[in-house]
């Protein structure tokens, strides 16, 4: 088991590095020198400018332009912002914990629901199971923005019962508005969790050693429990890692939609305002998201299935 | 919640009545038969082996005793356990008679036993769950069977999980397992079958030890004729969904009459005689969907007329044992006189 | 689509009526395999994305207006005789633009699914061939691009060369490689153990020929399934960064633009912004169900997460 933790650990590590520098390079592949399009459209003054050209160091070469870059990161410098000029942690730090909120929201209706109705099309075959396939099979192909839309127009403009808008106040008012985001976020994620999860327990249900715990006279409860769902869970848990994960990136999306002061809308705003240290420090989060969630779900999974603890093992 | 007592036997009563067995499944829209009228008893405390090749529907016959059939599959017939019905068994009956009334060995041991959780969890779950029995007594209980059946150091074993064992060890933990809820009825299917032979020998003496020990009855399933005969008190052959013989073990080399089961003894080869060819009994064997009206083996006998074609034969006693033959008689002529 | 290979025939036969013309009973003949490869609901996919594709395509000569044609007095008409589909706040017609919008709501998906192809599968050959070193080289790039999100990738482009079409497209078509590139690897990789392979080899074939004539027909079918849900989700992609701003922008009738015209959605006038949205859905719907009947699965849509393949969402 701890072979397996080091082994993960350093492919996690080895992924972020790799993705650093690519997020740290892109700025050297846009057209023009850097500190041009940091500043985009604005006319610095000439001190700004040399500001600026210190701060990227470039008169180093390349490799250790990104060690600096790389170093001032992990102490929390992820550099000042080209539109307000504090600094992007700042600015980041204070919109993380809305998306948090939502994406906690959100990824709680994916599992209820998504299990829930996974659950029920296992359980039960024929009718539930056809209804239950069509309804997954439609909410998969229904992106973010689109659900977005459709949810503002039901029960933000008709129905008048959650706000078009995600910013609140006060712990209520802000969960309140947040019910429709995370709605719009949950509905491709449950209907891919549903599926996983029927098709998971379905192979279950056929298994050998589920009959071992029938023909033992374990009640129905026990044996869907201890042996059906138990041994279903690590297909279902990387899902879970993985709708996760894919969460935060559709956040830019859905809180650009409902206006939620998060980091996806920050994102798109500063894209927007040509702000790329702010561009950066987000995509660097969103790849630190993605990579820890795969982790933790691969973690919690040989937990549960101690064949998968032999490191290399996948199934 | 534990589940409901059964009560004992008298001792008259036999263990398990099958009789006119029959199971179709569905397959690919139509039903088609597998087990046709399949007539058995077992007294108590007796070991009766049931032979047969693949198809002949030996395992189904003991999965309908549990009531573990397929997914639709139709069941017409009786089955009795110490006369009560089981088909008629509701929810908490069946219960009652699958952890206290019999219990089951199945084949491959790492396909029936679950992967995630460890073997004293596996051992003990049935005890706590259907007795009521603290995790203490029942792991208590589960290392003394294990020790039983074989396995050292049973406590560190408990601890482990199936894939830290041998498919040897695993069918001892497997047996163990059934032994620990004390059924009055065993159902062994192909307990060695997936076995190293040389395993084989020392798991069915355990098996067979303990179960005299305990007085249990037994249906012992197999393809091995030889290894039937060794361990059961009486045999019965199946073939394509029927019993075609049923004779006392000690009898069937001398007395055996169907000839099938002549075939199925004839085909043995043998190490002390030469031989040019090999005797196999010509065709394949068949399930029961695809015999015809008369006698399932008639496409296959040496012996076959008309008769035997067109009109079923009934399982009818013969030198000591049942057999299912229109011919019976005048077979064993021919063979006495040969 | 064919779904069986065709033999090399290398020796010159003497007349060969079948393959001198194509009489009409075997033209029935193709059309009638293929509606059996395709089944119902396979069929029904490829009709719907034809007709949208014929719509796309004869848009200035089918549609009823000129798509940024305003009446303002028609402004948010509800559906009518003159406006099928309505009129949205300046008084353009929603059926035209839908119209007009299929073409670059289709164009941007098509490019980014050949470009994709096009660096894609050479790699994935050349991994499959040569194996080894190559191989894991080959492997570890696409485990790279695949974890960063491809909508992420496509906004760090957008902010360092600024909103279109291109910087998006080309941002997807990289993101997009492993999850193509990925099906003809393994594919290929099969067939490269093929016995058939080494007999050709062999015979003297050379390894061009071999992948070319033999291997990649054989994964053809895989892989063009494979490029019809990529389209799907490029599509989908693609959309929701015009929704934001980011790819196609107003006054274009862009699918995902569309969408985004919050006036008409916070009025409570839906018809402008959910029949974009419907349209999307039915597209991706389609293109999913119709690339699971072409790769010859089950349709199942599944959700193109990394490491779906683990989860069995798509048995």
């Amino acid at each position: 088991m701890g072979r397996l933790l080091l082994h993960r650990l350093g492919g996690l590590v080895t992924t972020l590095l790799l993705s650093s520098v690519v997020i740290f390079g892109s700025l050297y592949l846009a057209p023009g020198s850097p500190e041009n399009v940091l500043f985009g459209n604005r006319a610095p003054s000439a001190a700004a400018r040399a500001a600026v050209r210190h701060q990227l160091h470039l008169d180093q070469p390349l490799p250790v332009r990104y060690w600096d870059w790389l170093t001032a990161v992990l102490h929390g410098d992820l550099g000042r912002s080209m539109v307000t000029g504090q600094s992007v942690a700042g600015r980041v730090g204070a919109g993380l914990g809305s998306t948090l909120l939502l994406v906690a929201l959100s990824i709680s209706l994916v599992v209820i629901l998504g299990l829930g109705l996974g659950t029920a099309a296992a359980l039960r075959p024929g009718r539930v199971d056809a209804t239950a396939n069509a309804l997954t099979s439609l909410s998969v192909t229904v992106p973010p923005f689109v659900a977005s839309t459709l949810l503002i127009s039901v029960f933000a403009v008709k129905l008048g019962w959650f706000p078009a808008s995600g910013v609140q106040s006060g712990l209520l008012g802000q969960l309140r508005g947040l019910v429709l985001p995370a709605c719009a976020l949950a509905v491709v994620s449950c209907g891919f969790l549903a599926r996983v999860t029927r098709n998971a327990l379905r192979e279950q249900l056929d298994r050998e050693h589920v009959q071992t715990a029938q023909v033992r006279g374990l009640p129905r409860r026990v044996v869907l429990r201890d042996h059906v769902f138990r041994n279903a869970l690590p297909p279902i848990i990387t899902a879970i890692g993985l709708l996760t994960s894919g969460l935060f990136a559709s956040t830019l999306v859905v809180e650009s939609a409902f206006a939620v002061p998060g980091i996806g809308q920050l994102t798109i705003q500063s894209v927007a305002q040509k702000d790329f240290p702010v561009v950066q420090a987000v995509a660097l989060l969103l790849v630190a998201a993605f990579v820890v969630c795969n982790a933790v779900s691969d973690l919690v999974q040989a937990l549960i299935d101690p064949r998968l603890r032999i490191v290399g093992r996948t199934t | 919640m534990t589940t409901p007592e059964t009560p004992p036997p008298s001792q008259s009563q036999p263990l398990l009545e099958i009789s006119g067995l029959t199971v179709r499944l569905g397959v690919g829209g139509d039903s088609r038969p597998v087990l046709d009228g399949v007539d058995l008893t077992l007294a108590p405390g007796e070991a009766l082996g049931l032979v047969g090749e693949s198809g002949s529907g030996k395992s189904m016959t003991v999965r309908a005793v549990t009531r573990l059939l397929p997914q639709g599959a139709a069941f017409a017939g009786s089955i009795r356990f110490e006369g009560r019905d089981v088909a008629a068994m509701d929810a908490a009956e069946l219960r009652g008679y699958r952890d206290h009334g019999v219990g089951m060995i199945f084949q491959d041991p790492r396909a029936h036993i679950n992967p995630t959780r460890r073997v004293g969890a596996f051992l003990t779950e049935a005890l706590t769950r259907n007795r009521g029995l603290s995790r203490r007594e029942a792991e208590d209980r589960a290392a003394a069977v294990l020790a039983e059946v074989g396995i050292d150091d049973p406590v560190r074993r408990l601890r482990q999980y199936p894939h830290e064992l041998s498919g040897g060890m695993l069918q001892r933990v497997m047996i163990a397992s059934v032994l620990l809820a004390e059924p009055r009825l065993v159902l062994a299917d192909e307990p060695t079958t997936a076995l190293d032979v040389t395993i084989q020998a020392e798991v069915v003496g355990i098996l067979d030890r303990l179960r005299r020990e305990r007085g249990m009855g037994m249906a012992f399933i197999t393809h091995d004729l030889d290894l039937a005969l060794a361990v059961c008190r009486r045999v019965a052959v199946m073939y394509a969904g029927r019993i075609v013989e049923i004779r006392a073990a000690e009898e069937l080399h001398q007395r055996a009459a169907h000839p099938y089961t002549l075939g199925l003894l004839g085909s043995r080869p043998s190490i002390d005689a030469r031989a040019e060819r090999l005797n196999a009994i010509p065709g394949r064997p068949v399930s029961a969907f695809e015999a015809g009206p008369g006698c399932a083996f008639a496409a296959r006998c040496a012996h076959a007329q008309a008769v035997c074609r067109e009109v079923r034969p009934e399982l009818e006693p013969f030198r000591g044992g049942l057999v299912r033959c229109h011919r019976v008689a005048e077979i064993s002529l021919q063979e006495a006189t040969a | 689509m064919r779904t069986e290979t065709t033999t090399e025939t290398t020796t010159d036969q003497p007349t060969a009526p079948a393959t001198a013309g194509v009489s009409p009973a075997s033209r029935i003949g193709v059309f009638a395999r293929v509606r059996t490869a395709l089944g119902p609901s396979g069929v029904a996919a490829a009709a719907f994305l034809l007709l949208v594709l014929v719509l796309a395509l004869a848009a200035p000569l089918l549609a009823p207006y000129d798509p940024n044609a305003q009446a303002l007095l028609d402004s948010y008409a509800g559906s009518s005789g003159s406006h099928l589909l309505g009129a949205d706040g300046i008084g353009r017609d929603i059926l035209s633009r839908l119209m007009f919008g299929s073409r670059t709501s289709l164009l941007g998906p098509a490019l980014v699914v050949s470009i994709s192809l096009l660096v894609g599968i050479p790699l994935a050959l050349l991994a499959a061939w040569y194996g080894g070193a190559v191989d894991a080289l080959v492997a570890r790039i696409f485990d790279l691009v695949y974890a960063l999100p491809g909508l992420l990738l496509a906004v760090l482009a957008v902010a360092l060369f600024g909103p279109g079409l291109t910087p998006a497209v080309a941002a997807l078509s990289i993101a997009y490689v492993p999850f193509l590139a990925r099906i003809v690897r393994v594919a290929a990789r099969q067939q490269r153990t093929s016995p058939y392979v080494d007999a050709l080899a062999v015979q003297g074939f050379g390894v061009v020929r071999i992948t070319v004539r033999h291997i990649l027909r054989n994964i053809a079918p895989v892989v063009l399934g494979q490029a019809a849900i990529a389209f799907g989700y490029a599509l989908l992609d693609l959309a929701s960064l015009s929704y934001l701003g980011l790819a196609v922008q107003a006054p274009t009738s862009d699918w995902g633009v569309m969408v985004s015209d919050s006036d008409a959605l916070m009025k409570g006038y839906w018809l402008p912004v959910i029949a974009p949205g419907v349209l999307i859905v039915l597209c991706v719907l389609s293109l999913t169900v119709l690339g699971a009947r072409i790769s010859g699965e089950r349709p199942q849509p599944y959700l193109r997460l990394r490491g779906s393949r683990r989860t069995g969402a798509s048995s």
